[in-house]
């Protein structure tokens, strides 16, 4: 090797990258610019609404200030209804999604087509967001918090039930030989094998996910599923700004709460 | 204890009292909010046959009005992008001003303060404010889609830098480099990798959410499907739900492969 040779691959300055590195960063870079460019020029934003925006989101705050706190009276009883659909939402789906989770773990379905039934389960529950769901079982069930408790399972079964499978399929393999060798029954390997090393992950996921649906079931109501969304909808239609502060200030306190109580809860039990 | 032959497992909570009280608590609570939820029995007695009307009004799914489905899905996808792109901007000012070992008391507060609040709200919430501030249409959806995304990111973004390693903000700072060299050679080689898979996930949540944004008028295609869903016009529902769950899966699998591909 030429003295040249070894200079041109050993570059007195150094890069961090080679210039094809270069090319396929700057290939990048162009290529989100050209999605942003592309996606705000296709939505044919009117961008003028800006000139005005920050005198109406003022507008807007001054005539939420101060809430109007008597009209609490009237949130309590549909805040409390948001609270029960977000619980008894989460109680049911601990109950479906068990064995949607055994399904769709590859060590414990029975075989290939029930695998593929638990991950099509899932993976539908999941695509389709809470609100969406809420359309479809107020169509079902009609209005009232009915259709918003099965909203809240049909969307978590396949949030709680991909991580609890997930849990599954990383068990301890010896402790589930152990149980079929003392020549145990499927259902028995899994209430004795399975399910109890799965325990801390279900309790830590059902929490986790009940934070999740407080949150959610404060919105079901406004397409009709229940809950303090209803009223805060129509107070909003009617411009009714003192009393949807009122809302707002509780919603953020119950979200907040549940959140502390599910944070505290899950340090508890891992 | 030797007396007793058979085993039983540890339980979770050691004390018995503690453990049926618990349950105690769990049955009341059920049966109290089964009795004061105001539900319309009748009503949900016809549900097994009206799921069973909408189901087969379902059947077969509708393409045939595909331009608009095809329009709405546009939208959506859109609307995902430049929200992901924005609020993957404005995420970077706020997570340096949420993360304690960085930002000054006041400026901590003020942008843990906002993290809180844009975060507690559902999405749904806040594209009401945006369509009451600025009508109907995609502009809501957007802005609503870039908050979420902005405090979503932020706050990972925060968390991150305040979990990172002392010493390199040290070694860096022992140079006398000014704030802006420290956030360039300290702060940012250590987040980049992290903040553009955070991006990228949250472009695929944008997606899922911009189907819902719309259901308040909020533009997209979420809007399609709620207009479909107070016509009655179940088919067209149903092949919209089916255009957004594949949608949804495709924005997934994008989202793994570039983040697979982002080490």
């Amino acid at each position: 090797m030429s003295v040249d040779e070894i200079k041109g691959k050993y570059p007195d300055v150094w890069r961090r990258f080679t210039p094809r590195e270069t090319l396929f960063r700057y290939l990048w870079y162009g290529g989100i610019v050209f999605a942003a460019v592309w996606s705000l020029e296709r939505l044919e934003i009117p961008w003028f609404y800006f000139l005005d925006a920050h005198k109406q989101a003022k507008d807007l705050i001054v005539r939420m200030v101060p809430p109007y706190w008597p009209f609490f009276r009237q949130v309590l009883d549909p805040l409390i209804e948001t609270i029960h659909i977000a619980t008894l939402g989460t109680i049911a789906t601990v109950i479906v999604s068990l064995p949607i989770a055994v399904l769709s773990a590859r060590n414990t379905t029975p075989n290939g087509i029930s695998w593929l039934l638990g991950r099509f389960l899932l993976v539908t529950s999941r695509s389709v967001n809470t609100v969406v769901w809420g359309l479809i079982f107020v169509a079902i069930f009609g209005p009232g918090p009915m259709a918003g408790i099965w909203s809240i399972v049909a969307r978590s079964i396949g949030f709680v039930g991909k991580l609890i499978a997930e849990a599954i399929e990383e068990i301890d393999k010896g402790t589930v030989e152990a149980v079929e060798a003392t020549g145990a029954s499927p259902m028995q390997v899994l209430v004795v094998g399975v399910i109890p090393q799965v325990l801390p992950v279900i309790y830590g996921t059902i929490i986790y996910r009940w934070d999740i649906n407080i949150r959610e079931s404060t919105v079901l109501g406004f397409v009709g599923a229940g809950g303090i969304g209803i009223l805060l909808y129509s107070s909003i239609n009617q411009f009714a700004w003192h009393e949807v502060s009122v809302m707002l200030i509780v919603i953020f306190a119950i979200v907040m709460i549940s959140e502390y109580i599910s944070a505290s809860v899950r340090r508890l039990i891992t | 204890m030797s007396t007793s032959t058979t085993w039983h497992p540890p339980h979770l909570i050691p004390n018995p009292v503690y453990r049926y009280g618990l349950v105690g608590l769990g049955v009341a609570y059920v049966l109290w909010s089964a009795t004061t939820l105001e539900i319309d029995w009748q009503r949900v007695s016809q549900g097994l046959p009206r799921a069973g009307d909408i189901l087969t009004r379902m059947f077969p799914p509708e393409f045939s009005r595909w331009e608009l489905l095809y329009r709405g899905l546009r939208e959506s996808i859109q609307m995902a992008l430049a929200a992901s792109f924005f609020g993957m901007i404005l995420a970077v000012p706020l997570g340096l001003s949420a993360a304690a070992n960085l930002a000054p008391l006041p400026i901590y507060l003020l942008g843990r303060a906002l993290l809180g609040i844009t975060r507690t709200f559902h999405e749904v919430i806040i594209a009401i404010f945006f369509v009451k501030v600025f009508g109907f249409g995609p502009l809501a959806g957007v802005l609503t889609l870039v908050i979420a995304s902005m405090s979503f990111i932020g706050k990972m973004l925060a968390e991150d830098i305040e979990n990172m390693p002392p010493s390199q903000l040290e070694a860096i700072r022992a140079t006398g480099a000014s704030f802006p060299k420290l956030l360039l050679y300290g702060v940012q080689p250590q987040m980049l990798p992290r903040y553009l898979g955070v991006s990228i996930y949250r472009l695929d949540a944008n997606i899922r959410h911009s189907t819902v944004v719309g259901i308040v008028g909020a533009g997209g295609i979420g809007q399609v499907l709620g207009a479909s869903f107070s016509r009655y016009d179940f088919d067209f529902s149903l092949a919209i739900l089916i255009s957004i769950v594949t949608l949804v899966f495709i924005g997934e699998f994008f989202s793994n492969w570039v983040r697979a591909r982002l080490r």
